[in-house]
Parts: C-alpha cells; structure tokens; sequence
C-alpha cells in the first residue's frame, strides 16, 4: 500500500506524517514535490499540516491551486483515500475538496495543546478502529481552525453523517457545532484540524492517533487483500 | 533618502564617524589602518563590525576567562554556533542570542527577528535545528505599555517559529521592575548534525564564487548592529526603521535549500548575513581564511532602487546566507536553490591580496585590508569598581522581616506571582510539537527532544536568576549555571556544555562593569566545577533606559545527553503511595527570594550562597538514581524555594501529598527559603532505602518528607499543620494568573 506526502513549499508537519506512516504501519511512503502531477502509483494522498506559502494571502489558498492538487482531485474522484491534516484540512477546503472554511481562531490566538476529541462516526475508512462516540486525546496546533460553513451545508453534514470529529469539553477555536473534522460526501477525503499524526507514540503524550492509520490499513485491505 | 554622501575630508573635520559609534581615538585607528582618509561607505563598515555587538571590544578581556574546551567539544565559540559531541556520529550544535534593543521597539519583529537569526546561526553550520528556546523578561505585568510588549513578543516568537516549523519547547520568563524599559528577549536555537557534515564560515581557494541567496537586500535595520550598541532613551523610538522585518517562509525555503545545498557537496564555506548584514559576512569568512574578498554590488539582489553602496554593506534584511562554493559548479547550486524558489547570483570571488573591495559601477568604492577590519577591532579594558549598594548589603540580615503568618495566603500569593506561575499563556501559543520529537514538552524543568533511530534524547534549558545576580555577580553568575545544570540532571541528561547570553547595563560605567568581570568568573567557575564548557554565546550591553540598567542577567542554555529514552523524567508526582525525599540543605536564605519581594516589595542582602562540590555530588546522586531506575519525579527547588516546588509537583501530577517537616528553621524560612543545590524526588516505596542509599555514599543530605496522596497539599511542620491546601486553589492561583493579568 503506498502512501504519498504532498510537500508544498513552507509545509512544515510532512515529517510528521512521513513518521506516522512508517511507524504505525510499516508501509511505503514518499514525499511528492507540489510540482509532482503523477499521483497514479499512490493508494493514499496525505496533505500534511505546517505553513504552505507561509499562510500568506489565505491559509491553504495558494497550495490549493499547486500543480498536485489538480491530481489530488482526480485521486479524490476516483474514490482514494485523502486526508488533509490542520493545513492540509484548509488546503481542502480551499480546493472545493471539503465545504466550509476555516477561520481565525475565536481567541485570535495560535492554540498548541492536547484537546478531547469525541469520534462521531466510526463507518469511514479513516475511523474504522475506534468506537463511535470513544473519546481520543489528540493535539491541535493551529491559529485558524474555526471551522465555519452556512447553515444548509450544516445540516447536510449532520444529516449526511459527515462529522467525524468533535471536540469535547472546551471548544478550542470557536469552531459551528464544535467541528473539528468532515468528511466529504463520498466518504473519502477527511479534512481535520487536530494532528492525530502528532499523537502515534505514548512518549509524545498520546497513541491515540495511531488507529487513524491503521484503520486505513485495514480499509484497504478488506478491499485489497495483504498490502 | 537621496542625499549627498560626506566627502572623507568632511568625514574627519565634522566628525561624522561619531553619529556612527565610533570614538576618536578608533577613527584615528581606522587611518592608521588604512593609511588615508576612508570615504562614507568605509567607515561605515568599520562602524559596525567595531560595534560592541560585532567586536566584543568591551567583553572580550572578560570572555577570554571562560573555559571553552573540553572532550566533547567540537566547535567552541566563533563559529555560528558551538557543537558538541553526542556519539554515533552525531553531534548538537546550539547557541543563543539577544534581541533586546529592536524588541523595546517594536516587539512583535523585533522577537521574531531574533528567533530567525538564531535559526540561520545554527543551520548554517550544517545542522538541522530541533528546538527552540527563549528567555524573555519583561516589567511587571501591571501596565499596558508592559503587556503590550509581553503580548507582542511572545506573538512574534510564535509567528516565526510556528511558520517555520520548529518546535518552541522552552525557556523561561520572568518579570521584574528593571526591565520595564528595557525587555529581554534571548532566543535560542538547537540543531542536530553528523560529524562529517560540520560547515565554516570561510572563504576558501583563490577564485572561488561568492554567491548571494535568500531575501533581496532593502534599506531595512542599517546600522542595527550600532543601535544594539547603545542605551535606549526616548529617541530609541525614532530607531525603529532600524528594526528588520522577519520573512519566515523565506527563512523555511532557504533553510531546507542550505541544507539540502550542503548535502551537495559543493560548499566551501557559508555564513548568515546577521548583525552587518554583508559586511560581516563577506569580512569574516574572508578574514577567517586568510584571504581577500571582493564583491560587485551591482549584482546584490535589491529591493529598492538607487541603493547605495554604503545601505546595501550595512542593510540587516533578514534571511539571507552568503555562500562560497567550488568554482564551477554555479550552474548545479542555482538549480538547488531554483527549486525551493530562491534566488541565488554570484556577487564576486575570493581574492589573494586580503582586501575587502567594493565595486560599484564599474568603480572601486571600498578598499579595506579585512584582516584588520575584522581582528583588529580596539579592545577595551574597562575600569571596574565595587558598587555601593552591594557594600551596604553585607551586613544586613535578610531573615529580620515581619513572618507573615498565613503561610498557605503566602503559597498561594507566591504560585501567583507571574514569574512563578504557569507559562501556559506563553507556551500554548507556541507550536512544540512539530516534527513530533518532543518527549516531555514546555512546563518541566527541562524540555527534552528525542533523536530519532536511536534511543538518545536531548534535554535543554534556559536559566538564570537575575535577582541573584544583582545582589551577588559571582554567586548569581555560577548559581545560574548550577540551576540549569539541575534541570537538566532532573530530566534524567548528563550536562554537555552552555551557551550564554550576557544581558547588562553600560560597560562604561565601572559599577556594571564590575557585575560583568564578577558574573563571569562566577559562570566559569561553575562551569569548570560541573564540567559544563562555554561553546558559544552573545553579548548585549548598553540595556539601560534614561540611565537606568536592568539587573545584569547572564542567562545560560544548557543542553544535556539523555542516554536512553527510559531515563527521561519530569517534575510531576506519579502516583499515591510515592515517597516524596528532599536531597540537599534548607538554610535561611531569602535574599533575592520571591518571598522577599513579596513581603518587602523590593530585593536586598546576600543571594542564597551555592557550594559547587556539594552541587556537584547531588547532580551525580540524582543522575545515577534515575538511570537506575530509581525516581518517578525529580524537580529542582527554585523561586518560591520548598513549598512552591512542592505545589508544582501536585499540580502537575494531578495529585496531593502529605508533607511532615522537622526542622529549627523558622516555618517561612523553611518554605520559602530558595537555598540551592537541593532537589525534590518521588520514589516507589521499595526504592527508598536504595536511594537513600546513594545519597549517603556521596555525602549528600537526604530527608524523607511525606508521600503522594489526596486531593490536598498538606504540610505540617514539627506537627502542627500550618498549609492545608485542595489541589484545585493550587492550581487556580498557579495557572490563571498570568490569563488573568492579560484579558
């Protein structure tokens, strides 16, 4: 099973992930340069966290029209795994992947802490191993994680079951209806503000984002047999 | 901007060099030097890199007392950064340096400026930077002008660290009146690198290229080198276009560039154009090789248009590197830096006949001989004298103070007072987890970073108690030394070697002066004793405003080897049932203390004095006790002394403890005294005899003192209760005073 890290310039949290993915699953992973426009040989787009182009202009704005992200879109039509992580979460969102936007912090303030996280749904290839309703602890690390979307979209996302994510307890960064992570309709691009990849080691505080990967894992091969 | 350059003549006769920092006596120097008359550009490059803050020309006699080698050491102080070995192959490379003056002006890029240049400090070295630390001080917290400094520091530091994506995982903050004017801000960066990737500031082989990368070059932060050379007053603020604007996603791409531009091959020497931006850079690599530089500065990447010679050699725009690189490969290192989205130009070539010349326009309008320019910088002897308040406080005796009897009001007063409350505020907007190798995050007495594919870590730590300083420079200085020391023995890592960073008032005042000579001696001796050298540091004098100095504060950054994982330890009480031991000596020692500042609002008297042996022998205990397997929480006693490290060790674990002291001391001098060299253990109760053990083995005192348990901090002392305190009032009083003072 091969796992691609999209790498845009000022992405900062690709390390992160490129770890996670060794870590927890022992699977191939590569870094792919923004210019990269050949995803095919990918199972699994991760867009990492960080600052691409520094957050200027808009966070995720300029990295949602990058050369990759065009393929990113074609993986996402063609039903593969997408998981875009805080940054990589607004580089979605950006690109039309996701609904929604996010915005600045209520606090206007970069929040770095362990936050609880409720699972709302364990039916997405991306939640397979938890429970649903569990409560995780997973770290955020973010200025502009307020997710915000109109009303309608709202309910769709209820209806739709497309959230996956909630904090629990304080709500970080004022996000509607304590969103901390969707999924698209077709149930295959995530976009998240918390990094679970920040949460695969008990020294780092917290494994509870290891099940993130190895419920990709397990998705995949129900469909793929042995990786 | 456009106006007409002073001729060398006018230069001389009107005494322009003085506007420039120079004395006459140096522009006498620079004649000699020169054998005529220099010309506006010339003299303004001998005006930076003969600034205090490129020369050392007034600390140089001091820093020359500090022992700098040492088995480990691989690169003492001179370089961007000293390293140290670690083993397999690897070795960490860290330095610190100040930011003060631009960030009495203007915060937000003054701080984030600071953390930028520390970052380039230690990447241009070779090394991967893995951390950050700061330590900041700041007036108290009762003002708007010093919350707003506060705010927009701490907001700078996050603005460029987050955005280039390098965990900030410590440092310390503390307020005090004498900074109101004055802030501090000393950032320091930690990177990893293998032995055989190690790169100098030198310009090689006749012939080679000078290439130029990063940032354009603009009019911003020209003469800063200067400004950061001199006091601040009420005209500093006109100063403020001497402050540079950070760019941090310029510094992400040149970072990874440099890195990647190493691993190439292709370097033979490179330098962060820092403090005198180009002049320093181009002077010091070419000097350090003993050779000759030459650069046309037509080719300089410029942001603005009509620059002159005399701007672009003394601009400070932030990230930019100068690099010398094997002759033809140009082509192979633009295509690296093409990649990230830099632009890289060969701005000149290393020359044979050691001049530093400039042409522009097809002119030559510089010509200095470098080696002169940059060794040859005047070095002062400064008188010292003993100043008048520290005769008077000889005799004084600090325990005769009113006790106040409400020890549990005073506990809580003092877990309020800002510089002992949590830094939670400070911290949660600092991304310190990135690149997920922290092990134990801000909060400890340590932030340790694990190494990745092997089972080492790195803990590190800034620290230094000015208070202490101020009343005793020798005590404080080797006090500050030992404290880091703790902590990084408390994390369970064996002390590898400081960096420091020398923040104190004018040198032409013999009384500062003599803080500075005592503080290093201090320092020194400390460092010997805890075999700790100095690989490296900064020097900021002149932090005074309208006269006034801020108390003299050498903070030290330490770093420490954890051996294996396993040995990391934090501050905080594991779990019920532990035995809580106390090693070392509780004397009545206050001056200088928390409990004094809030009992009598102001600091006098002797510091708590240090024994470096005995500190010594209690590192050792503590260290071996740990890899043994032994403690479960370890934290240094510091300000607030006793019953403050206590609470911070409930607080943290989320638990009570029982306390039972038996002691002549008075009750506030036994739970407030900051005595040093002593340190808070928590132990499973089948290894208490084993520690004690140890203890005794290395003559050190040990005292058993109660055990983890309840909801309550409760102390008794010769058995009556006199602190009878639930978590939750600790941990109020602790963690929301520093949010409270801020909304």
């Amino acid at each position: 099973m091969n796992f691609a890290v999209i790498v845009f310039p000022g992405s900062n949290c690709d390390v992160d992930m490129y770890k996670a993915v060794e870590d927890c699953l022992g699977q191939p992973v590569d870094y792919v340069w923004y210019t990269q426009t050949d995803l095919s040989k990918y199972d699994v787009i991760l867009i990492p966290g960080g600052f691409s182009y520094g957050d200027y202009l808009r966070t995720g704005a300029m990295a949602s029209l990058a050369p990759a992200m065009e393929s990113v879109k074609k993986a996402a039509a063609e039903g593969k795994l997408v998981l875009g992580v805080c940054n990589g979460f607004q580089i979605l969102t950006e690109a039309g992947l996701l609904p929604g936007a996010l915005r600045r912090n209520q606090s206007l303030k970069f929040h770095c802490k362990y936050v609880d996280l409720k699972v709302e749904s364990n039916s997405t290839p991306f939640t397979l191993d938890y429970q649903e309703g569990e409560m995780i602890k997973i770290p955020i690390a973010h200025g502009e994680g307020n997710y915000y979307c109109d009303p309608e979209t709202l309910k769709k996302l209820q209806e739709n079951n497309q959230i996956v994510f909630r904090y629990e307890g304080l709500n970080p960064n004022g996000s509607i209806d304590e969103i901390a992570g969707i999924i698209n309709e077709q149930g295959n691009v995530l976009g998240m503000m918390p990094h679970p990849e920040r949460a695969v080691h008990e020294w780092l505080g917290s494994e509870d984002g290891k099940r993130m990967f190895t419920s990709i894992l397990k998705y995949w091969r129900e469909r793929n047999g042995a990786a | 901007m456009q106006h007409k350059e002073p001729t060398p003549t006018e230069i001389q006769e009107q005494k322009v060099y003085r506007e420039m920092g120079l004395t006459d006596e140096e522009y006498e120097k620079v004649l000699e030097i020169m054998g005529r008359k220099p010309n506006y550009t010339e003299i303004g490059i001998f005006s930076v890199m003969w600034s205090e803050h490129c020369s050392y020309k007034n600390s140089k006699p001091v820093l020359r007392k500090f022992p700098t080698k040492g088995p480990r050491v691989l690169q003492g102080p001179g370089e961007g950064a000293g390293i140290v070995d670690i083993g397999d192959n690897q070795a960490v490379v860290f330095k610190m340096e100040s930011h003060n003056h631009p960030s009495a002006i203007e915060p937000y890029q003054g701080a984030a400026t600071g953390v930028g240049g520390i970052i380039r400090d230690v990447f241009s070295m070779g090394a991967r930077p893995i951390a950050m630390l700061n330590s900041l001080r700041f007036g108290e917290l009762d003002n708007a002008k010093t919350k707003y400094l506060f705010e927009n520091v701490v907001s700078g530091i996050a603005g460029y660290g987050n955005c280039i994506g390098i965990p900030t995982v410590g440092g310390e903050v503390m307020f005090d009146p004498s900074y109101e004017g004055n802030p501090l801000v000393n950032a320091m960066c930690v990177g990893l690198i293998n032995h055989d990737e190690i790169q100098k500031g030198v310009a090689k082989g006749i012939g080679n290229p000078v290439i130029y990368v990063g940032a354009s070059t603009g009019r911003d932060g020209i003469h800063g080198a200067t400004f950061a050379s001199e006091e601040l007053s009420e005209e500093s603020e006109a100063k403020r276009p001497a402050v540079q604007v950070g760019d941090p996603f310029m510094e992400k791409l040149l970072l990874e560039a440099t890195l990647e531009l190493i691993r190439s091959g292709y370097v033979v020497g490179i330098q962060d154009m820092g403090a005198a931006g180009l002049t320093s850079s181009s002077s010091e690599m070419a000097s350090k090789a003993g050779n000759g530089i030459e650069l046309d500065l037509d080719m300089v990447p410029q942001r603005e248009t009509g620059m002159t010679p005399y701007e672009m050699m003394l601009s400070e725009s932030q990230e930019r590197m100068l690099v010398v690189v094997k002759q033809g490969t140009e082509e192979e290192v633009y295509k690296i830096f093409e990649k990230w989205g830099l632009h890289a130009v060969v701005i000149g070539r290393v020359t044979d006949d050691d001049q530093l010349r400039l042409l522009h326009k097809g002119e030559v309008v510089a010509e200095i001989p470098v080696d002169k320019l940059a060794e040859d910088a005047p070095v002062y002897h400064k008188p010292s004298a003993v100043p008048a308040y520290y005769e008077q406080f000889a005799g004084l005796d600090t325990t005769e103070i009113e006790e106040t009897k409400d020890y549990a009001d005073t506990l809580l007063k003092l877990l309020s007072s800002p510089t002992i409350a949590s830094k939670e505020w400070v911290y949660n907007q600092y991304d310190y987890m990135v690149r997920t190798n922290t092990a134990v995050m801000p909060g400890s007495d340590a932030a340790v970073l694990a190494i990745r594919g092997t089972r080492k870590a790195l803990a590190m730590t800034t620290d230094c108690n000015a208070r202490y300083v101020y009343l005793d420079p020798y005590q404080g200085g080797a006090i500050a030394v030992a404290e880091a020391a703790r902590n990084v023995v408390c994390s369970g890592a064996l002390p590898l070697a400081i960096t420091d960073n020398l923040n104190f008032g004018s040198p032409e005042k013999p009384e500062i002066f003599w803080q500075i000579e005592q503080a290093a001696e201090g320092i020194s001796e400390a460092c010997r004793q805890l075999e700790a050298p100095v690989i490296g540091g900064n020097v900021s004098l002149y932090n005074e405003t309208n006269g006034v100095a801020i108390y003299p504060t050498p903070t030290i950054g330490m770093v420490g080897l954890i051996e294996d994982m396993d040995h990391i330890t934090t501050q905080d009480f594991k779990a019920e049932g532990d035995h809580i031991l106390l090693l070392g000596e509780t004397k009545a020692e206050i001056g200088g203390s928390e409990y004094q500042k809030l009992v009598l609002g102001r600091i006098e008297g002797r510091p708590p004095q240090i024994n470096l042996e005995k500190e010594k022998a209690i590192q050792a205990t503590v260290l071996k006790a740990i890899r043994e397997g032994l403690v479960k929480s370890a934290h240094d006693l510091a300000e607030g002394g006793l019953a403050v490290a206590l609470a911070e060790s409930c607080i943290d674990g989320n638990v009570g403890a029982e306390i039972q002291l038996d002691t002549e001391l008075r009750a506030d001098l036994t739970l407030f005294s900051e005595s040093q060299s002593r340190i808070l253990l928590s132990v499973a109760p089948d290894h208490v005899e084993k520690v004690k053990g140890l203890a005794s083995e290395a003559g050190v005192t040990i005292a058993e003192l109660g055990k983890v348990t309840g909801e309550n901090l409760v102390i008794r002392l010769n058995n009556s209760e006199i602190i009878n305190q639930p978590l939750s009032t600790l941990k109020a009083a602790w963690k929301d005073a520093i949010p409270c003072l801020m909304t």
